[in-house]
């Protein structure tokens, strides 16, 4: 064994470098199609958990009237977002409503009727970003309610604090964009080059590096135009074409491929010394310190065979999908409503979910383009294994789940599979691989709680069984105690009978003698 | 919209694309590209080969059909993926051609309901269906499987027709006179033969059977036509079906020692023409090796294996008591495939062979 290994090292440290897949991009027409904003909706349902961490506790009550731009909930704990109208009028309802995710569970919404006027809060005067602290720059990012716009809304005044204590020296930003259909971060980057480049160089004020790449899909040759002419004047940013492969977007890959280097396992990218945030991101925070404006609205994709007018459309946080769908026209029922890209995206359960921080993308898919699934049996013919981008058997670990032994799937590394739905992708058996990951892990999750559940249970019952023997025996140390208390006092009062009976004696015998 | 046919729906899991393709779709390009060869092994060899062919493929089918019944599970759809279609198609290419109907039947029935069904069905079993059939059709029956014929083109004289070719896969008995007179040995088994009757096979050459490349000489339709086997293997890899990996390793695997034996002893051993262009080596390495079921799923991996099978193939032939040993060296590497795929993984990102973390880069620029 030690041998055979030690040969393959020799055959070159690098994993397979034909990782990933190419599918059909099909993110033109709508690419290339001029921005539109979305008239006002009448309500908008802004959720209060738009991010990862805890949700938003809301600050509103029901009837109040609120002005664009204003916090209606505060961030609540360590890694929480603040949430802001995106329009002024008036609080009716702080409700239910469903949440985009396959479930159609419900999670909480502040809903604002608005009154038509779109009237903006006063956004404070603004001051030149670079003469604040680091700290002060998260600090105003995250009153600014702004989150991860790749997807994965992680509150980014966390992630800039913590370039700040990693020691940070890159800053990279993920323009890859690599899903199919969208192409909203590509919109952005065409539109938007010179304020994305300045919220490139708050983050980098903030962060403490030293230089940023950027890196864009060789498929958008527009946004490396125009992102390289609006950097052209900062010499500390970089502006890179990485090839259009899925997943090139994912943080680790879009990392390896601008430096060569590779994350350790169980590591993160900030461990190397690099910080990994979106362009709409960079977006945002240049809003927030230049403007003085929250994340309220952000653009979203809207694409798929069964749209009539597909293309990137400026939308409110909060405005229900149906509203999008209505400004978009259907041409034809869609078979499939999907809020993200095709590849992770999120299956919607029906129209009536808000559009949040997340929403990258509003698929309306016909029956043709959406993926049946009918799996049949696993052939092995290993084509999950070459699109694994990273390196795994996505074969072996579903058999091992097939049959419950979710430790063997562990053993291949399924801790390691990031979920992005290449194997599921390129399977002919249409196997549903990737799907059976995610329960996976959930069902790990849910066995490490059980386990922790089941510890601390342990635990207290064994604090009660030794506290309840504790108290025993201090009760029979006490009833000890207590009787040879009262065996002394009665030795005691016996021998003071006695010598009272003996003093007594004498004094009888003088008598009687 | 009415958000309620959509709630409706099955809830479906991301992604929400497919690149396209499907079993059937794989197994319909094999046999496509296995049609040149077995449409040119018919013409070589009379009807006598088209029914042997359309038997085995008939009894594949049925065995397939048969142990989904007795599972009581629906057996078109599985009949549809084209997988025991394609077992008995490679079957019928590695059997002598004037075989009798029941070696077509037997072998058929072998290969999907014992090697394939037994095991699971598709993508369960260890073994190649069509070799384990074949080696046990070489056990059990070995005169009717090792009588070849020199080919006898359709059209030419005394080649048999529809009807009369009929009767000769039907009616074994009656033909075996018939068989004789076109019987032939395969080169192989001329120069096995031949060394055990202690002639060397330079003097043996004389009177060899003529190695054609255009295929013209005794064998298994698969044999024959080594190139047009060769030239649908190319398309494979071309279409994305196969890999190069297993057929330039397996081929390799014969020809280096092949090589090396001639250029010593060239009266003990065969040239690597002879071996490349004999037998099932062609037939195997691009369509018997590489089935996926049965081989590594890593590159590594199927390097290994077809290597494997390539030295195995050589040693049977030049050491071994038969012929011919492709079949018995693709079911050894398959009973070694798991032992590979334990030990030639991918390496995880971010880890190194072992599995462990990799190490982080101290002082990173």
């Amino acid at each position: 064994m030690g041998l055979i290994e030690k040969v393959f090292s020799l055959l070159g440290p690098a994993i397979h470098t034909d990782w990933g897949v190419h599918p059909a991009d099909r993110k033109r027409p709508a690419a290339d199609s001029p921005v539109r904003g979305l008239p006002l909706p009448e309500r908008l349902h802004v959720p209060l958990q738009q991010h990862i961490g805890a949700a938003a506790r809301p600050i509103m009550l029901v009837g109040q009237t609120v002005l664009k731009g204003q916090l209606i909930a505060e961030a609540q704990g360590a890694t929480s977002a603040a949430v802001h109208a995106p329009t002024s009028g008036i609080v009716t309802a702080i409700g239910d409503i469903s949440a985009p995710h396959p479930s159609g569970l419900s999670f909480s919404a502040v809903t604002i009727e608005s009154d038509g006027a779109d009237r903006w809060a006063d956004t404070g005067a603004s001051v030149d970003p670079f003469s604040l602290p680091p700290q002060e720059i998260a600090r105003r990012v995250a009153a600014a309610g702004v989150v991860g716009l790749g997807g994965a809304t992680f509150p980014s005044a966390l992630k800039l604090g913590l370039g700040l204590r990693a020691k940070i020296h890159t800053l990279i930003l993920n323009g890859g964009e690599c899903e199919p259909y969208l192409s909203c971060d590509d919109r952005l980057m065409r539109d938007c080059a010179t304020e994305i480049v300045d919220g490139i160089r708050i983050m980098l004020h903030a962060t403490g590096a030293t230089r940023a790449l950027v890196g864009i899909e060789d498929n958008k040759p527009e946004a490396i135009a125009s992102m390289t002419a609006a950097a052209h004047d900062f010499p500390d940013i970089k502006v890179r074409s990485v090839p259009a492969r899925y997943p090139m977007g994912s943080e680790k890959h879009l990392f390896s491929e601008l430096t060569g280097q590779e994350v350790p396992a169980d590591g993160r990218t900030t461990d190397l010394g690099a910080l990994v945030h979106n362009v709409g991101t960079a977006w945002a925070v240049h809003e927030a310190l230049r403007q003085g404006r929250p994340l309220v609205e952000r653009l979203v994709t809207l694409n798929g065979g069964a749209l009539e007018r597909p293309g990137n459309i400026r939308v409110p946080i909060g405005t229900l999908v149906e509203d999008v769908l209505a400004f978009a026209g259907l041409r034809s029922e869609p078979a499939r409503l999907v809020m993200g890209g095709p590849m992770m995206g999120n299956r919607l359960p029906h129209a009536r979910v808000p559009v949040v921080k997340g929403t990258s993308g509003i698929l309306a898919l016909t029956a043709a383009e959406a993926a049946s699934l009918e799996p049949g049996p696993c052939i092995r013919c290993s084509t999950c294994v070459r699109a694994c981008p990273v390196g795994l058997l996505p074969l072996e670990m579903s058999a091992r789940i097939g049959v419950d032994d979710l430790n063997g799937a562990v053993a291949l590394g399924l801790k390691d599979c990031i979920a992005c739905g290449c194997c599921s992708y390129v399977c002919p058996s249409r196997i549903p691989l990737v799907h059976y990951f995610n329960h996976a892990k959930g069902e790990l999750a849910a066995q490490g709680r059980a386990q922790l559940r089941n510890e601390a249970a342990k635990r207290l019952a064994a604090a009660r069984i030794e506290r309840l023997a504790r108290e025993a025996q201090e009760k029979t140390a006490a009833a000890a105690r207590r009787k040879a208390e009262r065996a002394a006092q009665k030795a005691a009062e016996k021998a003071a009978a006695e010598a009272a009976q003996q003093a007594a004696q004498p004094a009888a015998e003088e008598t009687t003698t | 919209m009415s958000g309620e046919s959509l709630s409706l729906a099955m809830p479906t899991a991301s992604p929400h694309a497919h690149a396209g393709g499907s079993v059937t779709r794989v197994m319909a390009r094999v046999m496509l590209a296995l049609l040149p060869a077995t449409l040119y092994g018919f013409w070589l060899y009379g009807w006598p080969a088209f029914h042997l062919f359309m038997f085995t493929i008939m009894f594949a089918l049925f065995g397939e059909a048969f142990a989904l019944r007795l599972m009581r599970r629906p057996a078109m759809p599985v009949l549809l993926d084209g997988s025991a279609l394609l077992t008995g198609w490679l079957l019928a290419l590695s059997l002598p051609p004037w075989a009798p109907w029941w070696i077509g039947a037997v072998g058929g029935l072998f290969a999907t309901l014992v090697a394939k069904q037994l095991f699971g069905g598709l993508g369960q079993n260890l073994f190649n269906p069509a070799m384990v059939a074949r080696v046990a059709l070489l056990i059990s029956f070995p005169v009717p499987m090792t009588l070849w014929i020199a080919p006898l083109p359709l059209g030419s004289v005394g080649a048999p027709g529809f009807v009369a070719g009929l009767q000769i896969t039907l009616a074994a008995a009656n033909t075996v006179p018939q068989l004789d007179a076109v019987a032939s040995a395969s080169l192989l088994g001329f120069a096995k033969t031949e060394l055990s009757r202690g002639i060397d096979l330079l003097h043996a050459a004389a009177n060899a059977p003529v190695l054609s490349w255009v295929g013209a000489r005794a064998g298994s339709l698969g044999e024959t036509a080594a190139l047009l086997i060769a030239g649908g293997g190319v398309a494979l890899i071309l279409m994305g079906i196969i890999s190069w990996h297993i057929p330039v390793a397996m081929l390799a695997g014969i020809a280096l020692p092949a090589f090396i034996g001639h250029a010593v002893d060239p009266a003990r051993y065969l040239d690597v023409a002879t071996h490349l262009l004999s037998g099932a080596a062609m037939l195997c390495a691009f369509f018997i090796a590489t089935d996926y079921v049965t081989s590594p799923n890593t590159r590594l991996g199927q390097l290994v294996f077809g290597m494997g099978c390539g030295l195995l193939t050589w040693l049977i032939r030049t050491y071994g008591g038969y012929p011919e040993g492709v079949a018995f060296a693709v079911l050894l590497m398959n009973a070694l495939t798991p032992a590979i795929d334990r030990l030639v993984k991918p390496r995880i990102y971010g880890r190194d062979r072992k599995g462990k973390p990799l190490e982080p880069p101290e002082a990173a620029t």
